[in-house]
């Protein structure tokens, strides 16, 4: 049984199209996917994440336990801003990619993917153990709603007096939307302007309902997870499960700037890691365009056109409503770019190389 | 829920075939219930006209945003014409999956076995979710 999230009433009363989603009963779109979409890159769109999980450590000495678990220097971290890092098992390979705000000297969240924060937070509870620094899942204590796109700067800015001009991406503060306590983080998933905010589990859905409400005559519509992992691959973010595996280090996913040699002390995987840092991976992360219009899809083998050879393997893939041609993020032998196909249950279709992101909005 | 049109057949594939009656022509396509579950579809296959195909063969395939669905023969047959309508503007599969949204046309060889009235067919798609 999928596990719903405190909103579920109100995406059934959406008709939303509800599917399981890392354990979880999410909604997969409302309607359209395509028309959500389009309204995140236009106007902006309102998310269900309350999936996600919510890890607090707090304590004296709990950056200086992030700095040991993790790959980031979270210790450096400003009260108020966050942090895109990961933590990596022994080996080097990633465990999960997470965001880390730090809301004041001693307390700290991580936001973990749904289906790894069980893990994370005892990874975290063992690897602070000789820290004086607490770690406290309080997942279900938590509802997760973003608003995301050109629009929601408006939208939000109708709710609160908080001094959302002054919120820079990446960082987040305590606030009231719409008479309810959250905490405003103006970070996202879909390569758009937006703000994720963080309530408890009871108070989802009247925020839900003011952000409806505020949002409607900005063009605002529920979105689903469709849209949202459309977005995010336009915007080359990657997924935990397709880009990012336990199997890859941060730097096969070309994503070695978070790790943080330089922070003091030591750090789970800093051995692993350090002679990597300098060795160019076998494979790098590449986004592909089809020519055609049939969709390499994860896990589909990338081969060199003229003789079949597979040289790469697809980690996602879907038609993109911005580029009008379906697009794909690749692993690819790092000395090809050109001349590639995608084989798509058995044809090849032509394929061309780019590098990420597809999409980047218009400051 | 979606409709299941009464004067229609239809596959466990979730395809529907109209004109059994005459004898000599189907048109086949996909079914709402598919459609929704698909989502908004984005590209469509179809087989070439002239091509003969035998019962059950993968003859095309629809694609979404999240998925791929194989088109299977109804019948044997050769292929006697293809929604050209369809296949520049898929989400007629969406928006009128039994009428604008129509996938080819078949001159059928032979009887096609197993099809499914209205009514049972409703009965296949109510025990899934």
């Amino acid at each position: 049984m999928s596990r719903p999230t405190p909103l579920r009433g109100v995406h059934e009363a959406l008709g939303a199209t509800l599917t399981d989603f890392a354990g979880w009963l999410m909604p997969l779109r409302y309607g359209s996917e395509s028309a959500e979409h389009n309204a995140v890159r236009q106007a902006a769109g309102l998310f269900d994440l309350s999936h996600m999980g919510e890890i607090f450590v707090t304590g004296p000495q709990a950056g200086e336990a992030l700095d040991y678990a993790l790959v980031g220097h979270l210790s450096a971290l400003e009260p108020g801003r966050a942090r895109y890092t990961m933590i990596v098992d022994p080996d080097g390979g990633v465990l999960d990619d997470l965001i880390v705000y730090r809301l004041t000297a001693d307390e700290f969240m991580v936001v973990a993917n749904a289906s790894n924060y069980p893990r994370v937070a005892a990874e975290l509870t063992g690897r602070a153990k000789d820290f004086d620094a607490a770690v406290d899942d309080r997942s279900e204590q938590y509802a997760l709603v973003a608003v995301q796109g050109p629009n929601s700067r408006a939208i939000l800015g109708g709710l609160t007096d908080a001094d959302l001009d002054g919120l820079k991406y990446y960082a987040g503060l305590p606030a009231t939307v719409a008479g309810i306590q959250v905490l405003i983080a103006r970070t996202g998933y879909t390569g758009e302007d937006g703000f994720e905010l963080f309530a408890a589990a009871g108070d989802a859905e009247p925020l839900w309902a003011a952000l409806t409400e505020a949002g409607g005559p900005h063009g605002l519509v529920p979105a689903g997870l469709s849209a949202r992992d459309t977005l995010r691959l336009e915007a080359g973010m990657p997924l935990y499960g397709n880009e990012l595996t336990a199997e890859l280090t941060p730097f096969d996913a070309g994503l070695g700037r978070v790790v943080r040699f330089d922070k003091p002390g030591d750090f789970v995987g800093r051995a692993a890691l350090e002679p990597l840092r300098d060795v160019p991976p076998a494979r790098r992360l590449v986004g592909l365009i089809a020519t055609g219009r049939r969709v390499p899809r994860h896990g589909y083998p990338v081969v060199v056109a003229d003789d079949g050879a597979v040289v790469g393997e697809v980690t996602s893939g879907a038609p993109s409503q911005t580029l009008g041609r379906p697009i794909a993020m690749a692993y690819v032998d790092s000395d090809r770019s050109e001349g590639l196909a995608v084989s798509i249950r058995g044809t090849h279709e032509a394929v061309e190389v780019v590098d990420l992101p597809f999409y980047r909005r218009k400051k | 829920m979606s409709s299941i049109p009464g004067d229609l057949q239809y596959t466990k594939e979730h395809e529907w075939v109209a004109g059994i009656d005459d004898g000599l022509t189907l048109t086949v396509g996909v079914t709402a219930y598919a459609a929704e579950a698909l989502g908004d579809v984005v590209y469509v296959q179809v087989p070439e006209v002239g091509s003969t195909v035998a019962a059950g063969d993968a003859v095309g395939e629809v694609e979404s945003t999240k998925s791929v669905s194989d088109i299977f023969a109804p019948v044997g047959g050769e292929i006697t014409e293809i929604n050209e309508s369809v296949v520049d503007d898929p989400s007629l599969v969406n928006s009128d999956p039994y009428g604008e949204g129509w996938l080819f046309r078949i001159r059928m060889e032979g009887e096609p076995e197993d099809l499914l009235s209205a009514e049972e067919y409703g009965v296949l798609t109510s025990g899934e979710s």
